[in-house]
């Protein structure tokens, strides 16, 4: 790779103190720019790669930056996640990113749909610590509907990180109506069950916060009328992945 | 060696006053958890639902009731009590629990004043007695007064000064009654004024004056006790009288004076030695251990003072201050947590949430991490802590410290300060905009230098004319707290509270700013931006706009970080060549307790765009809604103010939304540990933390009659949230909450 001409990331925006992507703070990057369309997207504002309000910054100006939270980071067992938007648009950025945190002993954690082309973004996996994959859904056409994607990619990055022996977490957005059929979540459990990298799977509830973002760039946002899940509706999704040790 | 100081370990302590060296020698550094902890007893639970009846009626009233002839001292009135046969702890300012006492010494009028806004009326013959016969403090200021001082009192430019009321934010040792009984620390006093002849000018006669007093104040402080039934010239001999003595102490303090704060040091470690000895002889229990805690506690909360409602404007919700200050690290490395540490903090539990006694950490990283992640629960759950540095403060004061009010260390029984509330910056930028006319009155109230005329702002003229109307505050500003003190000594003395102190002392001037982050981003805003004036007919200046952006204060960006960095820094400088009364050393604090949004009330249009009216951040806090990158960026801006500079203390409120904190109770507080390890790792000096949601908030405004013990912590105190003005409730909701996730 030359390094001559510095690659220049385009990002959403940073927040400093994240507590719920990976362990400990963690100093979050939202890329800008993603492939998939999730119609309960809650920042359909990092879609456009090419947007105006996207900040570009090479690595170094943001490990500038990120270095001035280091004493969070080791207080906590904390460190960098990278989110979006999808990060993984940017590979070559991240890939970068993520190594240069690790030189100095910052814990990487990236934020994806793996929704990518495995062959051109796997130079990223020998510089990241821990992967957050959504998965939207286990049936193929949900996921379709949901996202505007197939499904397959996904899968086949969660197997390549079997493969390669990288710990990931599970997140599974729960929302009434879409993706709260039990036979799909019962065969998406079972399946994950067999993936001994998986730490850890996170059932996050449908919540609407994003929706002022639909409206003021002007996009329908069809989900007005869906409600968030109950704790009761979450916690019996829970227990479906419990029983499979999940 | 006293019977009562038998299993002690001696030491220096014995043979002089020296109450840190008793702790050293004594104490038992604990590492466990709080399992040990024990729920509030059945006389506990009877006696708290009692004073929570009397709190409800208090809340309606707004006081429960009121002396009006008789001004306290420290045996004026009492005993009185709660009920008499299950109080461990006893002891009242005056005859019945939650009255008021009058102390007309500060001032006639607000006494007045006070009793009139809740319908009452003071006495003839007292009134009498203080117009015509005894000065009062109050009396005394007015008559040296210049006219610029009274000038610049009006406009707000020096604003909350203790010109008409008691100044406080001193600390007795309240400890050395327990340890040592009045006997010992009358003879002390009578040989420390037996020593003190060298040369009659003055200041020598001034401290004769003041021993003499407070040889006095300590027997009535006896007598008082002896009211109750106590005998306290010989020192306590186990736990249940050295709690009671220390609180005792603290009573006579609270009621002689009415001081703005009125601080009780760091008495848990102490107290700690006395249960852990009387534990270890099975003389008390666990339970009555946590008792005798929860009792001392409830009478703390039920301190009162009698204000006016422009007081409590200032500083609303009824503080009183009474700060405890908790754990810590010894100079000689060994952790001062011990199980009282955990137990006063289990009292928020026992007896609910509520904002005093003020219970401040004294955070260090190196502290066992069990008793970390407690504070931090207790936190997530109450609200109710703040948290100071105390590996930034113990390298200038030791390991015998308190805190008075909100963030000023002061060594125990070695140093006091005189308060000095504040000054308004971002008034004062505006003045030299203006040529020292008020932007608000247009009236010419600072010196008469060339107004700015330009159309744009430029930052080298600005900075140019500040800092000539900074010099000018300075002189001013100083010269006034001298009239103050000067004054407060010779009418209204802290006798019983200076006879707690060593003879020798050190004495701070404390200034204080506000309007930090105001001018921080108002300079930013002329340096990067461009800032264009609106001048009225008169050309005054009256509003500004900002074309393009510029960086703003709380978002770890050292272009604006460092403009806030330097006018701490050249101000204190300033404050530093001011000849000052009794040779007291100027000492600066960025605090606004509640006084932000008056201070925004008085204060025009600024040029970082803030309209006129609107309140000032609270604090050293970044101005709401300008720190973007979340919260630890806001806290790193913060923590790069100088406490070098700032050495009365550098308050910041940070407010989070559980669900921000992580997902589970056991991540939240790990979370909330490592941010607090992380901002004071960074220099960070003060912090109060507020965890819950808006939502809770609002509601509470509705219907407060459900939240009778919600508690916030605000600049550098808590709060009963119903206590609240509307305007400041909608302040703290209107806030940065942070809630990224």
């Amino acid at each position: 790779m030359s390094e001559s001409k510095e690659i220049i990331g385009r990002i959403h925006s940073v927040e400093t103190c994240g507590t719920v992507d990976g362990p400990g703070i963690r100093y979050i990057i939202f890329m800008q720019g993603c492939p998939l369309r999730c119609l309960y997207c809650h920042n359909p504002d990092s879609w456009n790669i090419n947007s105006a309000s996207a900040k570009e910054m090479t690595v170094s100006d943001l490990m500038a930056d990120i270095r001035k939270y280091k004493s969070f980071m080791r207080f906590s067992g904390g460190g960098v996640t990278v989110s979006g938007g999808e990060p993984l648009m940017q590979h070559e950025f991240v890939t970068k990113l993520f190594k240069a945190c690790q030189k100095e002993g910052i814990n990487t954690t990236l934020d994806t749909s793996g929704f990518a082309d495995l062959e051109i973004v796997s130079p990223i996996f020998e510089y990241t610590n821990l992967i957050l994959l959504d998965i939207k859904s286990y049936n193929e056409e949900t996921y379709k509907n949901l996202t505007g994607a197939e499904l397959t990619p996904t899968l086949k990055f969660l197997n390549h990180t079997k493969e390669i022996g990288l710990p990931v977490w599970v997140r599974f957005v729960l929302v009434p109506g879409i993706t709260d059929n039990i036979a799909d979540i019962k065969e998406m459990a079972k399946f994950l069950s067999s993936f001994e990298n998986i730490k850890k799977v996170d059932i996050l509830p449908f919540h609407k916060m994003g929706e002022h973002k639909w409206e003021l760039l002007k996009i329908d946002y069809q989900l007005k009328n869906t409600r968030s899940p109950s704790k009761f509706e979450v916690d019996k999704v829970k227990d479906i992945f419990a029983k499979y040790s999940l | 060696m006293y019977q009562e100081w038998k299993d002690f370990a001696p030491g220096k302590w014995v043979d002089e006053i020296d109450v840190r060296d008793f702790i050293q020698k004594n104490y038992t550094p604990y590492d466990g958890d709080h399992s040990f902890l024990e729920g509030a007893t059945e006389n506990t639970q009877k006696l708290w639902a009692q004073v929570l009846e009397l709190m409800k009626v208090e809340n309606e009233k707004g006081i429960y009731d009121v002396e009006t002839k008789k001004p306290n001292t420290i045996v004026s009135h009492g005993p009185g009590y709660l009920n008499k046969d299950i109080e461990q702890i006893v002891g009242f300012q005056t005859d019945a629990p939650l009255k008021r006492g009058i102390m007309p010494f500060g001032g006639l009028r607000v006494v007045e004043t006070a009793l009139e806004s809740y319908g009452y009326k003071l006495d003839e013959n007292t009134r009498d007695i203080f117009k015509n016969y005894r000065k009062t403090h109050n009396d005394g200021v007015f008559d040296a007064y210049t006219d610029e001082m009274k000038n610049v009192r009006k406009t707000g430019i020096i604003t909350g000064l203790p010109d008409a009321y008691g100044r406080g934010r001193i600390i007795g040792d309240y400890r050395r009654v327990a340890l040592y009984g009045i006997d010992r620390l009358i003879e002390d006093k009578q040989r420390e004024k037996r020593e003190l002849t060298m040369k009659m000018d003055d200041m020598t006669i001034l401290n004769r004056e003041n021993i003499s007093e407070g040889i006095k104040s300590l027997k009535q402080l006896k007598e008082m006790a002896a009211s109750y039934g106590f005998d306290i010239s010989k020192p306590a001999k186990n736990a249940k009288e050295a709690v009671q003595w220390t609180y005792f102490a603290f009573l006579a303090a609270v009621k002689q004076q009415d001081g703005a704060a009125m601080s009780l040091g760091r008495v848990s470690t102490f107290l700690d030695i006395y249960i852990a000895r009387d534990l270890e002889s099975g003389a008390i229990t666990e339970k009555e251990a946590q008792e005798l805690i929860d009792h001392f506690v409830m009478k703390l909360r039920m301190v009162r003072f009698l204000r006016t409602p422009e007081y409590n404007s200032l500083f609303s919700g009824d503080p009183t201050w009474v700060t405890e200050c908790i754990a810590g690290m010894g100079e000689d490395g060994r952790h001062l947590v011990t199980k009282s540490s955990y137990r006063i903090l289990h009292t928020l539990y026992n007896l609910g949430p509520a904002p005093e006694p003020n219970l401040t950490v004294l955070w260090s990283t190196k502290m066992p991490e069990t008793f970390k992640n407690y504070c931090s629960k207790v936190s997530i759950d109450t609200s109710s802590l703040q948290y100071e540095s105390d590996d930034l403060m113990r390298g200038y004061w030791g390991d015998d410290y308190g805190i008075a009010c909100c963030v000023s260390a002061m060594k125990l029984g070695k140093q006091k300060q005189f308060f000095g509330a504040r000054a308004n910056l971002g008034k004062a930028l505006l003045y030299a905009i203006n040529g020292g006319k008020d932007e608000v009155s247009g009236e010419q109230i600072g010196p008469e230098f060339a107004p700015i005329t330009s159309e744009y702002l430029d930052y080298d003229e600005v900075v140019r004319k500040f800092d000539l109307f900074l010099e000018w505050l300075a002189k001013l500003y100083i010269d006034t707290l001298s009239v103050i003190h000067y004054m407060h000594d010779k009418y209204n003395f802290e006798a019983l509270q200076m006879a707690l102190h060593d003879s020798e002392i050190l004495r701070t001037q404390a200034c204080g700013i506000a309007g930090l982050s105001v001018v921080a981003d108002s300079l930013a805003a002329i340096k990067y931006a461009k800032v264009k004036v609106i001048r009225n007919e008169a050309g005054l200046a009256v509003d500004y706009k900002i074309e393009g952006e510029y960086p703003a204060f709380g978002n770890n960006d050292d272009r604006v970080d460092k403009i806030a960095y330097d006018l701490v820094k050249d101000f204190m400088k300033k404050l530093q060549k001011q000849p000052t009364y009794r040779n007291s050393v100027p000492t600066l604090s960025v605090l606004t307790i509640t006084s932000n949004v008056v201070y925004g009330k008085k204060t025009g249009n600024t040029p970082d765009g803030r309209k006129e009216g609107e309140p000032f951040a609270p604090g050293a806090n970044p101005m709401h809604g300008r720190d973007t990158k979340g919260a630890l960026a806001s806290m790193a801006s913060v923590a790069k103010i100088p406490y070098k500079y700032s050495q009365d203390g550098i308050s910041y409120t940070f407010s989070i939304i559980p669900e921000a904190l992580g997902k589970t109770e056991d991540e939240r507080i790990k979370n909330l540990t490592g941010i607090m390890d992380g901002y004071f790792y960074e220099n960070g000096h003060h912090i109060n933390v507020n965890v819950f949601e808006k939502e809770m908030l609002l509601d509470a405004m509705e219907k407060p009659e459900k939240y009778p013990q919600l508690t916030i912590r605000v600049s550098g105190y808590a709060v009963n949230f119903i206590k609240l003005t509307r305007e400041q409730q909608l302040d703290v909701i209107n806030r940065t909450f942070h809630s990224a996730f």
